[in-house]
């Protein structure tokens, strides 16, 4: 069976998936898990970028898919980790260039070499959100804690039961914790008692996301950063493979 | 209609804008969930409005009806209908005018 493969979907976009992938691909490395990350956001690059290694792309997802490479040739080494890979999305091309059953023969090798597999969904409901999640075995949704984020995930969330890939893990990602406190934003229980499933983590909102955006180290390469620290905690649920719900962490005092 | 819908979900004055996005999306999912948009619940609330009429009499043209979420796996499709406490009309007049409007 090898390494697993973990999908990061949302069904709204600008919820955060790419910078959840790219920060948990990185925990995951600094755990020293060997990991490739999937760029399956067709035709809108960003997970490259995000990452730090977008000056480094000769072969992409598509060119795999279609033979003009071979697998090692279109995975990038990251700078710091050198366990730690990227397969780059086409720029070019639209979903309609890879098919769920491409990703599932992709990502069957990949499991030979490395211990995880994540994959960064583009937003919507359709082909790419299929090839996204044919070869999934962990499922993970990132949300805001906003009326339509959260909406958009209990649609994912349905789609993932009636295609029996569940159970989905919920990330809530954005909390501002001063407007949970004033009652002006939905607080994580509250999010819970909406979508029927099981938290794993929760990441405050964090300037320093952006920042480490703009410089390509995501955000969980500093220590001190509580998104970071986030990351980090959906990371060890991860490699461990228990997925410890937020509840559980609070009390292992994570 | 807002007034038996905010009893049904506990709304309050005092409510919160994270406790009326919560309300709100738990009422909106119910229909989400089970593909009943609200043209369709309108529709689904006149015909049941017309088979309750048939046997008794609904006080106003209107009945209340909701889809109410539950903790369980099992939601709840409320009515409140409310009716005549005493018949003005015999039964059989309603029925005759159930076959007239089946003749017309």
């Amino acid at each position: 069976m090898g390494g697993r493969v973990v999908t990061v979907t949302s069904g709204k976009g600008g919820v955060g998936k790419t910078t959840t992938t790219a920060n948990l691909g990185l925990a995951l490395a600094r755990l020293d898990k060997r990991v490739v990350v999937i760029d399956a956001d067709i035709g809108l690059r960003n997970l490259d970028i995000v990452m730090g290694l977008e000056n480094r792309i000769v072969y992409d997802l598509v060119d795999v898919v279609e033979g003009r490479a071979k697998v090692k040739q279109a995975m990038i080494k990251h700078k710091q980790f050198p366990d730690l890979y990227l397969i780059p999305a086409a720029q070019t091309r639209d979903k309609s260039a890879v098919s769920p059953a491409d990703m599932v023969q992709l990502c069957n090798d990949l499991r030979k070499e490395f211990d995880f597999i994540l994959i960064d969904s583009p937003a919507g409901i359709e082909r790419g959100f299929r090839n996204a999640m044919a070869p999934a075995d962990d499922i993970l949704i990132v949300t805001n804690p906003e009326v339509s984020a959260v909406r958009d995930a209990d649609r994912v969330i349905g789609l993932i039961e009636a295609e029996n890939k569940g159970p989905a893990r919920l990330i809530l990602n954005r909390v501002k914790m001063d407007l949970v406190r004033k009652g002006d934003m939905l607080s994580a229980d509250d999010v819970t008692d909406i979508l029927a499933v099981k938290l794993i983590g929760i990441v405050p909102d964090d300037e320093a996301v952006v920042s480490a955006s703009n410089s390509g180290t995501p955000v969980t390469l500093q220590d001190n950063s509580r998104s970071g620290q986030a990351f980090r905690n959906i990371a060890r649920g991860c490699a461990a493979r228990t997925y410890l719900s937020c509840s559980l962490m609070r009390k292992a005092g994570c | 209609m807002s007034n038996f819908l905010g009893r049904l979900f506990g709304r309050s004055k005092e409510e919160s804008s994270a406790q009326a996005a919560k309300r709100r999306l738990q009422f909106v999912l119910v229909h989400d969930r089970i593909n009943l948009p609200p043209d369709l619940m309108t529709a689904m609330k006149e015909e049941i409005l017309q088979v309750i009429s048939k046997y008794v009499q609904v006080a106003g043209e209107s009945i209340d009806i909701a889809l109410k979420p539950s903790e369980g796996d099992i939601n709840l499709l409320i009515a409140e209908v409310p009716f005549a406490k005493t018949l003005s009309t015999p039964r059989g007049a309603l029925e005759d005018n159930d076959d007239d409007d089946l003749d017309a």
